[in-house]
Order: structure tokens, then C-alpha cells, then sequence
């Protein structure tokens, strides 16, 4: 065989063979997830002993997961509803604009995503303490706000980079207020970059440990921390119930999701 | 708000960013200010002001060896997903269209879904009676089941899954925008698939590879969850540090100097990336 051929193959098996662990490493522990939760067993067991629906009937019962579960809901939409509209403006500010104080507000916003989020939790508590406000959802909201803003701000200003300019010139050329440019022109199609920054950002909300962790309280408590918490004490089967539950919803939105805002190219 | 909203799109009107700016200034940097400012007290109950909490941090062997075996898990895991997310990336880029949207589904899943349900994935599949024990068992290589949960390894491994779609996707990118006739060229002209690979795809996509890298290590050293949950309670990285000084000892000047010293190295090996970024870039160019 020739010196390039044999290149060419050796190459293409290690890169395939990386991949393919890659892909398995990816997708195992969904599928091992998925499995488990339906075990009759009482044990972690793989592969389980037989097959029952009974962790996802002692869900019914699980009302400290259920209480968890509609705080961290209540949290994640405040949260997403604050972050849109806050991000979404200092966005359309920051896009286009050349000056240094728009470059440093971007990195300014963007900060969060790179710095350790459970030294920001700590520093809120600090915070919040000092100025006397009690932990509350609403602190739990202006903290996560902090961490979830990134991605609102990120994907708006990727999508008005992709705005042709020319057509807002023609919609005031032709007459239009720029509140009305803005409504029939601007906002429809920048809507698919708000849809995705604002899901991320509800989903990274939902899922928030390093924040919530330092800004909850019993009555306060959220869904990540309280599994967390049962899975440190013993290793809980209803977690494998609740990661079934979440695995399914998440990937149905997320297929939504990629439907309705093109998810995948924006969040490269 | 601003009478003309679209205006802000065409001119130089930063108006619209001040109600998030002045969020930000409130709640994110005046919360970083009092942890400064928390971190310069010598005691407890906050009477004195002084840099002794740092020079505790700094003078204390055990304290040290926390925060280098953070920064070297980071490495650890940055490593294993470079090597694995680099020809997914590869592959991704290769595939028909149908196994596309398939890939890309399996690489977002994990960044969307719960980092507790990823990370009770690997207790299961670790654990005394998990998959690896099991197979091992059955095919008669072990007579008792290894411990893996609760090891460096194996938390190691948990991480890089978690972590890996933050690497996979702006390597996508990166070799996405890679012009193919360069590589036909480079082939052509007799260079093989390996020193095209070494001496053309690797210079062109490291603006990628070193975004994806910076991604995947501020993760890693942060992820409370999957190093509590599978490296355990022998394993003490800097998060379960600070929080085990604020919450469980209350010593808030303390956890706070921890605080300040993490995130002075995290911003540090920032830095170091988007320089080596930034020269990566210039290479990419030239």
C-alpha cells in the first residue's frame, strides 16, 4: 500500500474511533439515567433487577421535591421574564456601537459566565445581609438574573450582527417612527436570538446550584439543591425518577426550541 | 426609555443598556466590593481590619494544595475534552445531514440538561453496583467490585461529559469556517492526512480551540455539583471550600479571602488564554 493511502486510513480510524467515544461518552449516561428510573428495585443497581413505574408513582408523594420543583419554576420564569427585557435593551445598545464604553459594557455583561458564580453567590449573601433585605425569591431572582443575563445578551447581539442595516433605512426612508421600524422590522426578526438567549437562560436559571445555594432558605428551596442534598445523604431511586422527568421535558423543549429559534446555530 | 428604540441599531445611543448596566453595578459589583471588603477583616465578627486571612490562605500548605489540585483538575478535564471533542467536531463536520442533527442533539442534551441528573448518571454508572462493576464481574476480571466512584478518575471523567459540549461547539465552528481547498492543497502538494492535520487544521482552528479550552476550564474548576457528588468528601476543591467556610464554620472573612484568591486565578488563566487567543488569531491571519 502507499505511504498516503495508509496516511489517510490511519487517520481517519483514529479520528472516527475518538469520536465514537466521544459519542458514547455523550450519550451513556442519559440512556443509564432513563434505564435505572424504571427499576423495581430499591438499590442503584445496573441493570435492574425488573422493570416498574413505582419511582415515578412515589413522585406523586414527593412533596418536598414538588415544592422545590414550583420555586425553581417560579424563580426560572421571574428570572427569564427580568432577563429578557433588561438584556434584550442593552443589546440593541450595545450591538452596533463602536465606543470603548459599549466594548466595556459587553465584557461587563458577559463577566459572569467566566467567574467562579459561587463566589458572586457568597458575595450576594454578603450583600444582601448587609443592606437588610432577607433571602427571599426575589433575591434568589436578582441573583440568578446576574448569571443568566450572558446568554439573553449574547444571542441578541449575534442576531442584530446579522440585521441588514438597509432595511431599517428603507422602513424610515419610506416614512416609518423608529418605534414602529422597531416592532414590524427590527424586533420579528432578531425574535429567534431573544427566544434562545431567553430559553438558555430560563434553563440555566432552573438549574442554578452556585447561587441558590447561598440565597435560599427552607421556605425557599429549589429543585438542583434538593437533589442534590438527598443524593450527598443516601443514594435516593426518586432522583432517578426526577432526572427521567427532567431528561424528557428538557429534550421536548429543547426540540421545540430548535424548531421555533434554529437553537443549535446560535448557541455556537 | 428612549423615544426611538431602532434608532439605537443604526447611531451611537447607549441609553438603552443603562437600566442593565446599573443592574449589574448594584447587584454584581457592589456584592464583589463587600467580599473584598469582608476579606479585610482578621476575626470572625469583623472587629479588625487586616490581610491576615490572606496570609493564612497563602501560608497554609493544606489551603495551597486545595487550590493547585483545582486548577490541575481543570487541566485534567480540559485535556480529555480536547482530545475527545476535537474529532467530534471532525467527524460533526463530515457527516450527512441526517446524522447532523442527530450529532447536535446528543452534544446539546447535556448542556441543557440538569448538571445533578448528569451527574447522577455517573454515580449510577461508577457506583459498587453500577455498569463498569457489573461488566467487570460477570466477565470474571474481578471477584469484588472497584471503587471508582469517590476517585480523582473518576470524577475526571464525569466532568469532561459534563463540560464536553462547551468544547465540542465552538470547535464546530472553528472547523466549519476552515477553507477545504487548503487542505486539498496541502494534500496535492504531498504533505499526508497527519501532517496536514499537525501543520494546517490545527494553526487554523486554535482561535476555536483556545475558546473552547477557556470555556471548558472555568467550568471544570467551578462545578460544585459533580466534584461534591462524584469525587466525594475526600476530594476538597475550592468551591466546596468556600462554601464549607461560610455555611458550615461561618468564618465569612475567611471564606471570603478564598473567594478573592479563586477568582484572582481563574482571572489569570483567563487572561493567559485570550493572549494566547489573541496571538492564535494573528497566526490564523497571517
Amino acid at each position: 500500500m502507499r505511504r498516503a493511502e495508509w496516511e489517510g486510513i490511519s487517520f481517519t480510524a483514529v479520528m472516527l474511533a475518538l469520536a465514537a467515544l466521544c459519542f458514547l461518552l455523550l450519550v451513556l449516561p442519559t440512556i443509564v439515567v432513563i434505564v435505572v428510573s424504571f427499576t423495581s428495585g430499591f438499590s442503584l443497581k445496573f441493570p435492574p433487577p425488573g422493570y416498574s413505574f413505582r419511582w415515578y408513582a412515589a413522585l406523586l408523594d414527593a412533596w418536598q421535591l414538588q415544592f422545590a420543583a414550583s420555586n425553581s419554576l417560579q424563580v426560572a420564569a421571574g428570572t427569564t421574564v427580568l432577563a429578557v427585557v433588561l438584556g434584550v435593551s442593552a443589546a440593541l445598545a450595545i450591538a452596533r456601537s463602536e465606543r470603548w464604553t459599549a466594548r466595556l459594557l459587553d465584557s461587563l455583561f458577559m463577566s459572569p459566565l467566566v467567574l467562579p458564580a459561587l463566589a458572586f453567590g457568597l458575595a450576594s449573601l454578603m450583600f444582601f445581609t448587609l443592606i437588610g433585605l432577607p433571602v427571599s425569591p426575589l433575591t434568589l431572582i436578582i441573583g440568578h438574573m446576574v448569571v443568566c443575563v450572558p446568554y439573553v445578551v449574547r444571542t441578541t447581539v449575534a442576531a442584530l450582527a446579522q440585521l441588514n442595516p438597509a432595511l431599517l433605512e428603507s422602513s424610515t426612508s419610506l416614512g416609518a417612527s423608529g418605534i414602529y421600524t422597531f416592532r414590524r422590522v427590527t424586533l420579528p426578526l432578531i425574535r429567534p436570538g431573544i427566544l434562545a438567549g431567553g430559553f438558555i437562560a430560563f434553563m440555566s436559571s432552573f438549574d442554578n446550584v452556585p447561587v441558590s445555594l447561598f440565597l435560599r432558605d427552607a421556605r425557599t428551596d429549589m429543585l438542583p439543591i434538593r437533589m442534590w442534598q438527598d443524593l450527598e445523604g443516601k443514594l435516593d431511586v426518586t432522583i432517578a425518577a426526577v432526572s427521567g422527568v427532567l431528561i424528557v421535558v428538557t429534550l421536548a423543549l429543547m426540540l421545540l426550541m430548535e424548531r421555533v429559534a434554529g437553537l443549535s446555530r446560535r448557541l455556537r | 426609555m428612549s423615544a426611538r428604540p431602532a434608532a439605537s441599531t443604526t447611531t451611537d445611543d447607549l441609553r438603552l443598556a443603562l437600566p442593565l448596566a446599573a443592574f449589574f453595578a448594584v447587584f454584581f459589583l457592589a456584592p464583589l466590593a463587600i467580599l473584598i471588603f469582608v476579606s479585610l477583616h482578621t476575626d470572625p465578627s469583623m472587629t479588625r481590619m487586616g490581610l491576615t486571612q490572606y496570609a493564612r490562605f497563602l501560608l497554609d500548605p493544606f489551603s495551597l494544595q486545595v487550590l493547585g489540585n483545582t486548577l490541575w483538575v481543570g487541566v485534567e478535564v480540559t485535556v480529555l475534552c480536547l482530545l475527545l471533542g476535537f474529532p467530534m467536531a471532525w467527524a460533526y463536520l463530515r457527516a450527512p445531514k441526517w446524522a447532523q442533527t442527530a450529532l447536535i442533539i446528543v452534544v446539546l442534551l447535556p448542556l441543557l440538561t440538569s448538571v445533578v441528573v448528569r451527574t447522577f448518571a455517573w454515580i449510577v454508572i461508577l457506583g459498587r453496583q453500577g455498569i463498569i462493576n457489573t461488566a467487570l464481574i460477570s466477565l470474571g476480571v474481578i471477584d469484588s467490585p472497584l471503587r471508582l466512584l469517590y476517585t480523582e478518575g473518576g470524577m475526571v471523567l464525569a466532568l469532561a461529559q459534563v463540560q464536553m459540549p462547551l468544547m465540542v461547539l465552538p470547535l464546530i465552528t472553528a472547523l466549519s469556517r476552515l477553507d477545504p481547498n487548503l487542505l486539498d492543497a496541502s494534500l496535492a502538494l504531498g504533505a499526508g492526512q497527519w501532517r496536514t492535520f499537525r501543520k494546517v487544521t490545527l494553526p487554523l482552528t486554535l482561535p476555536g480551540i483556545v475558546a473552547g479550552c477557556l470555556l471548558t476550564y472555568a467550568a471544570a474548576i467551578t462545578a460544585f455539583i459533580t466534584q461534591t457528588l462524584v469525587g466525594g468528601g475526600q476530594l476538597l476543591f475550592m468551591p466546596m471550600y468556600i462554601y464549607q467556610q461560610s455555611s458550615t464554620l461561618n468564618n465569612w472573612p475567611f471564606a471570603a479571602a478564598v473567594s478573592i484568591i479563586f477568582l484572582v486565578a481563574v482571572l489569570a488563566v483567563v487572561s493567559v488564554f485570550n493572549v494566547i487567543g489573541r496571538i492564535s488569531k494573528g497566526y490564523a491571519q497571517a
